[in-house]
């Protein structure tokens, strides 16, 4: 008696062809979440945009941030965290390097290169590379400079590796560091308009350094002038990349103060080099007459053996 | 099954009788045999596989892990595309080349430790730490092998550098001069491209194609380091 048809299951179908079954019944339309900030006016983000223009470039900032705060969703116990910090293909790690090896000054390198991306590719191994040419670098400049001397005994030098490792990888992690707190306190007291975050500090910090590879190779040269053009060239070079792109997170900023953050970033940089240079490779001596009569014959012996 | 047959087949009677009625009254007595031993045709190699590895000589077990270190040996030798270093790994071989290495590298304790070759403990750290980093940087760009793959192949592609290391030992017997450290120059550069060559071959496969060289710099990177000492080992 219970009308079997009743209970019989509807194939409801495509809703194209029941809207023309049917087409007065009533419809839900579900939209893409993702749309619907399109919608909101523009003026409650109006103030909010100009300050995040600069930060997020003049992209879709609704999309970038959606992006960027998808991007690093994984905990930070995960390998998948760490694996977004090496998100780089060959092609961008070259670019970076060559953006850094040219500062133009109407290009932020931050803002060029590295805003979509930050990686730990570059710096961890271009400071790895810095390491071993500066020590190798000063160990053969040395056995070139003592070359005929009588009495000198090459050594390798290993020590002088865990010495240099522990002072490039300190500059490149522990100046950013302290770099992004002073930012980050200064951003508490004046609202900056361009803000960094830790790791596109150290980005920047470990593709500067990139110039100084060939600067240490080329250190090899036993002339005092040649190195002095070679550390004013490189110092040039990177101090301008970082200056330039620290000036605008702090310009908004008094005056003195940001001139003295900008003076302190460069002066840092040229302890470094200046640093590395004193101490991994020995002065070179100036090509004197040797005093006595029999050391001649015995340099222009072993010039010639060698 | 006797009561079913001895009923006689007539489907006519009123009261059916149930199958397996006599049934309960069976009961096992202890005279029945239950037990027995179930025999397979190839009894003899089962019990050859069972214990195998635990009750044989200990020469044996030493020979086949030597065997099998050797056979990964000549396949770095002779890099070719295979995939044993990858499929059975071991780290007996990279352990044993990073010992000798070290040790022959080790400056003697009579030296000025103020400044000299690598002491022992600095060639194995940085030989081990090397090959961890370079497999951390691998995984972590996106390859697809495992941890130990890695360091396996790593370590195993170390021979030819630990082969020019004795050649330099020998030819340092000799005495010193410019053609001295021309040999030892020119060995030292064929065993770094062959071994770069080598782990080459084995790791740029399971890399990413468009992150191949961000991969394989490190390697280079290592192995230099690596020659870098052999070349400048000067003996007391």
């Amino acid at each position: 008696m219970a009308a079997v048809d009743d209970l019989q299951f509807e194939e409801f179908g495509n809703a194209a062809t029941s809207l023309t079954a049917n087409p007065d019944a009533t419809t839900v339309n579900i939209e893409d979440p993702g749309e619907t900030p399109k919608h909101q006016p523009g003026s409650p983000r109006g103030s909010g945009r100009e300050e995040d223009d600069e930060l997020l470039g003049n992209d879709d900032s609704d999309k970038t941030e959606l992006l960027a705060g998808q991007k690093k969703s994984s905990p930070f116990w995960t390998f998948e965290y760490y694996q977004t910090f090496f998100d780089v293909d060959t092609y961008q790690v070259f670019d970076r390097i060559k953006g850094s090896l040219l500062p133009i000054p109407g290009k932020n390198f931050v803002r060029l290169y590295i805003r979509s991306n930050p990686d730990l590719y570059g710096p961890f191994w271009i400071c790895a590379t810095l390491v071993f040419a500066i020590a190798i670098s000063g160990n053969l400049s040395n056995f070139l400079i003592h070359l005929g001397e009588k009495t000198y005994h090459y050594v390798p030098e290993f020590r002088k590796v865990s010495i240099a490792a522990t002072i490039i990888y300190a500059y490149a992690w522990l100046v950013p560091l302290a770099l992004w707190g002073f930012l980050m306190w200064r951003n508490s007291k004046v609202m900056n308009i361009v803000s960094y975050s830790f790791l596109e500090i150290v980005c920047v910090y470990g593709y500067s350094l990139f110039i100084y590879i060939p600067t240490a190779i080329l250190w090899i040269i036993p002339q005092k002038a040649v190195r002095w053009i070679l550390v004013m060239i490189a110092l040039g070079i990177s101090g301008s990349l970082l200056a330039m792109t620290f000036w605008p997170a702090v310009r908004e900023d008094n005056r003195r103060v940001a001139l003295a953050t900008i003076a302190t970033i460069v002066l840092l940089h040229m302890l470094l080099s200046v640093g590395c240079l004193a101490y991994f490779f020995d002065a070179p001596e100036m090509d004197h007459l040797p005093t006595t009569t029999a050391t001649p014959n015995q340099t222009v012996a072993a010039a010639k053996s060698s | 099954m006797a009561e079913a047959e001895e009923s006689p087949g007539d489907p006519g009677t009123a009261s059916p009788r149930p199958l397996f009625a006599g049934l309960s009254d069976i009961s096992i007595s202890q005279d029945i045999p239950v037990e027995g031993e179930i025999t397979i045709p190839m009894r003899s190699r089962i019990r050859e596989f069972d214990s195998s590895t635990l009750n044989e000589s200990v020469r044996n077990t030493i020979m086949r892990d030597l065997k099998a270190v050797g056979k990964k040996f000549m396949h770095v030798l002779y890099p070719r595309k295979s995939n044993t270093l990858l499929r059975d790994w071991d780290l007996w071989g990279p352990l044993i080349l990073c010992v000798t290495l070290a040790l022959m590298l080790q400056r003697d304790s009579a030296d000025s430790e103020k400044d000299g070759g690598p002491q022992f403990a600095e060639v194995f750290v940085i030989v081990w730490f090397g090959a961890v980093t370079i497999t951390l940087n691998s995984k972590l760009l996106g390859g697809n092998i495992s941890f130990f793959q890695s360091l396996c192949v790593l370590g195993y592609c170390i021979l030819p550098l630990t082969v020019a290391m004795l050649i330099c030992r020998l030819v340092l017997l000799a005495d010193p001069g410019p053609v001295n450290f021309m040999v030892r120059l020119f060995v030292v550069i064929v065993m770094f491209a062959w071994s770069i060559v080598a782990s080459t071959a084995f790791l740029a496969d399971s890399q990413p194609p468009n992150r191949r060289a961000l991969a394989v710099y490190p390697v280079f990177l290592f192995y230099f380091v690596i020659s870098w000492m052999i070349l400048t080992f000067t003996p007391q």
